[in-house]
């Protein structure tokens, strides 16, 4: 049976390490598939202007391009230059619930996560991306430090 | 078209008419303002508001209700049958998570609620209430309940006959439905009405969403800071505004945007608290509103009076059947137009039925509308009701909360301040798209429509409330005779959508998702 692992990236460096850590852990279990996931941040609930709304599909679309070009599909060709099975994902949403429902959806294994990238005051008041996403996940979740 | 370019030469002819005349009748810029804007506008509002032959009950009043009641009947009560489901769909339950980025219900309902909640709320009960008495509250409520039939009819057509262009921007609103909906159904004459709604929505954005905003603001700074010129109130929001609509200041509109919310439920705290402080008055207060809607309790035109302030008040509060709403949830990429429409009923309810009456409850309750206490009518000041300091409009709400909360008007003052600019964002916007559905869309043209705009907040500050009040009131209402002349003959689409979704959602075809 194919092992699904889902790799979570937030744009940063600290995303290859999560990366070179999944293709590592690919490579030891053989029979595996290679899931990377970017979820752009985003609320339903949030305010926004009528014009903000009239474009939103517009920017919506923009967003999931640029940022498969930019940081999923360059991932993608990275493991599957190394011989790898992979596939990239885009989506909208909260990280921490969206990546927790890709795998269930995928019927991943485990989920492999950079440390969290946030800082400062948005931190403290609502904690990172990852300690959230180790706290409501259904499946094992690696942090990578 | 000749509306418009007559428009444009009005403004034209205020802005260089003003120093001349200034000059010679020794009469304040404010003065000046006033007395051309009035003169201008008079034959207009004449026209909307223009009585029933043989009675004093305005057409247009008579023009909402029926509209309102005839879409409730029709839809089978609409507004009570799909509530629970109304708020499902707010909630989500209904969203398809791999459609997470485009706008949800919740981002359409507040957007359209930014547009509406603000002045009419605040300012306009206080017209309502302190010229038709507490009495007026209740057909408010009565008006707000049954307009919620014409917002859902309203929006679903919004969503189904809106514009999607190949860049994946989109623009709906009434004047689409109008022409897409009437071609399909082989009516003549959809783009006539079309064209007529985009007059007036351009006269309305320019009336009720902007000079009414930026007047009642201006009162509201002015009664804490002491009087000045309205000019300056209006130049320096015009400044903003240009900032926001012309410069693409985003980050202005961000903040209010997200401010305006908190805004809404510190003003409903606040009034909520006063009503539960004064617990013993509220029997009393319900009394006066239902005695004073059936007998006008003194109020000038007694209970017709009441009723049409009360009417007029909600419509313009709540812009159900005016069609403004429809421009602002075609929005949503949803595959079911009339899930739109089914959240849009919302609106009414918040607006209206809910903040409306906590305004009107603290107006009541803090005593502010002088009563003869040998009679138990309310003491009449001209054709309103006599009030403690003579305060009407917003600042006698600021008076009535003042009166329980003394440091409020304060937070009234920002609130308003926001509420205002909050809603002439929404408004350029409504104003814009009638604008481009005329002129076609462009850089130059859109310019055009923001200077103008911006122009009239100025216009809107210096001008004294009453031909401010008027023109914003007859723009809007023109909008509904329109708005709502369509809606008779594409109710019947709007029906067999609502046939439709409630088999599969009878059947369990339309299903929640787990999220």
């Amino acid at each position: 049976m194919t092992t699904t692992l889902v790799i979570g990236l937030d744009g940063q460096g600290s995303g290859d390490r999560a990366l070179a850590f999944a293709k590592d852990l690919a490579i030891r279990i053989g029979d595996c598939e290679l899931l990377v996931v970017y979820v752009i941040e985003w609320s339903p609930f949030s305010f926004q202007t009528a014009e903000e709304n009239a474009l939103r599909h517009k920017r919506r679309e923009a967003e999931i391009t640029t940022a498969h070009e930019r940081v999923v599909d360059p991932a993608v060709e990275t493991l599957t230059s190394a011989g790898l099975t992979a596939r990239g994902k885009v989506r909208h949403g909260d990280v921490a619930d969206t990546l927790n429902r890709i795998c269930e959806e995928e019927k991943g294994q485990q989920i492999i996560v950079c440390r969290a990238s946030e800082g400062g005051f948005a931190k403290r008041i609502f904690g990172s991306s990852t300690a959230n996403l180790v706290m409501s996940a259904t499946v094992p979740v690696t942090v990578i430090a | 078209m000749k509306l418009i370019s007559k428009l444009i030469f009005t403004v034209a002819l205020l802005i260089t008419a003003m120093p001349a005349v200034a000059q010679e009748e020794a009469m304040s810029l404010d003065e000046t303002v006033n007395a051309i804007f009035a003169k201008v506008t008079g034959p207009f509002v004449n026209l909307i508001f223009a009585p029933l032959p043989g009675t004093s009950f305005p057409w247009i009043v008579l023009w909402l209700v029926v509209a309102a009641s005839i879409f409730t009947i029709y839809f089978a009560f609409v507004q009570l049958r799909f509530f629970g489901h109304a708020i499902s769909l707010v909630k989500g339950d209904y969203s398809d998570p791999n459609d997470a980025g485009e706008v949800s219900h919740f981002q359409a309902l507040a957007t359209a609620l930014s547009g509406t909640v603000g002045l009419g709320n605040i300012a306009g009960v206080a017209v309502a209430v302190g010229i038709g008495g507490p009495g007026a509250t209740f057909w408010m409520i009565l008006a707000g309940l049954l307009g919620m039939a014409s917002k859902f009819t309203e929006c679903t057509l919004g969503v189904k006959y809106r514009n999607e262009y190949q860049d994946g921007s989109v623009s709906g609103g009434p004047m689409y439905y109008m022409s897409k909906g009437f071609e399909e159904r082989g009516l003549p004459g959809g783009k006539v009405l079309a064209i007529l709604f985009s007059v007036f929505c351009i006269l309305g954005a320019l009336g009720g969403g902007n000079m009414f905003q930026a007047n009642q603001a201006h009162a509201q700074i002015a009664g804490i800071t002491g009087d000045y010129p309205g000019w300056i109130t209006g130049l320096v929001f015009a400044a903003v505004v240009f900032a926001v609509i012309i410069g693409g200041i985003k980050s202005i509109a961000n903040v209010t945007e997200k401010i305006v919310p908190f805004m809404g439920i510190l003003y409903v705290g606040a009034a909520l608290i006063i009503i539960l402080v004064n617990y013993d008055k509220i029997g009393w207060a319900f009394g006066q509103i239902f005695m004073g809607a059936f007998t006008g309790l003194g109020v000038a035109g007694g209970f017709v009076g009441a009723l049409i302030q009360g009417f007029k008040r909600a419509a313009f509060s709540n812009e159900a059947g005016v069609g403004s709403a429809a421009i602002a949830h075609s929005a949503v990429r949803t595959k079911e137009p009339i899930t739109e429409g089914f959240v849009s009923l919302l609106e009414p309810l918040i607006d209206t039925v809910v903040i409306c009456t906590m305004t009107a409850l603290v107006i009541t309750i803090s005593g502010q509308l002088l009563i003869d206490e040998s009679t138990g009518l309310y003491m009449l000041d001209g054709s309103s009701i006599a009030t403690v300091d003579g305060n009407s409009g917003v600042s006698l709400t600021s008076a009535a909360f003042g009166s329980a909360i003394s440091w409020f008007p304060y937070v009234l003052a920002v609130a308003v301040v926001m509420f205002a600019f909050s809603t002439m964002i929404s408004w350029s916007y409504y104003g814009l798209k009638a604008w481009t559905y005329l002129f076609g869309e462009g850089e130059k043209s859109e310019l055009t429509f923001k200077i103008i705009f911006c122009i009239f907040i100025v216009i809107g500050a210096a001008a004294s409330l009453g031909p401010v009040i008027d023109f914003s009131d007859a723009a809007i209402f023109a909008m509904a005779v329109v708005n709502i002349t369509a809606l008779y003959f594409l109710m019947s689409i709007v029906k067999q959508e609502l046939k439709s979704y409630s088999a599969r959602l009878a059947s369990g075809e339309i299903k929640k998702f787990n999220h």
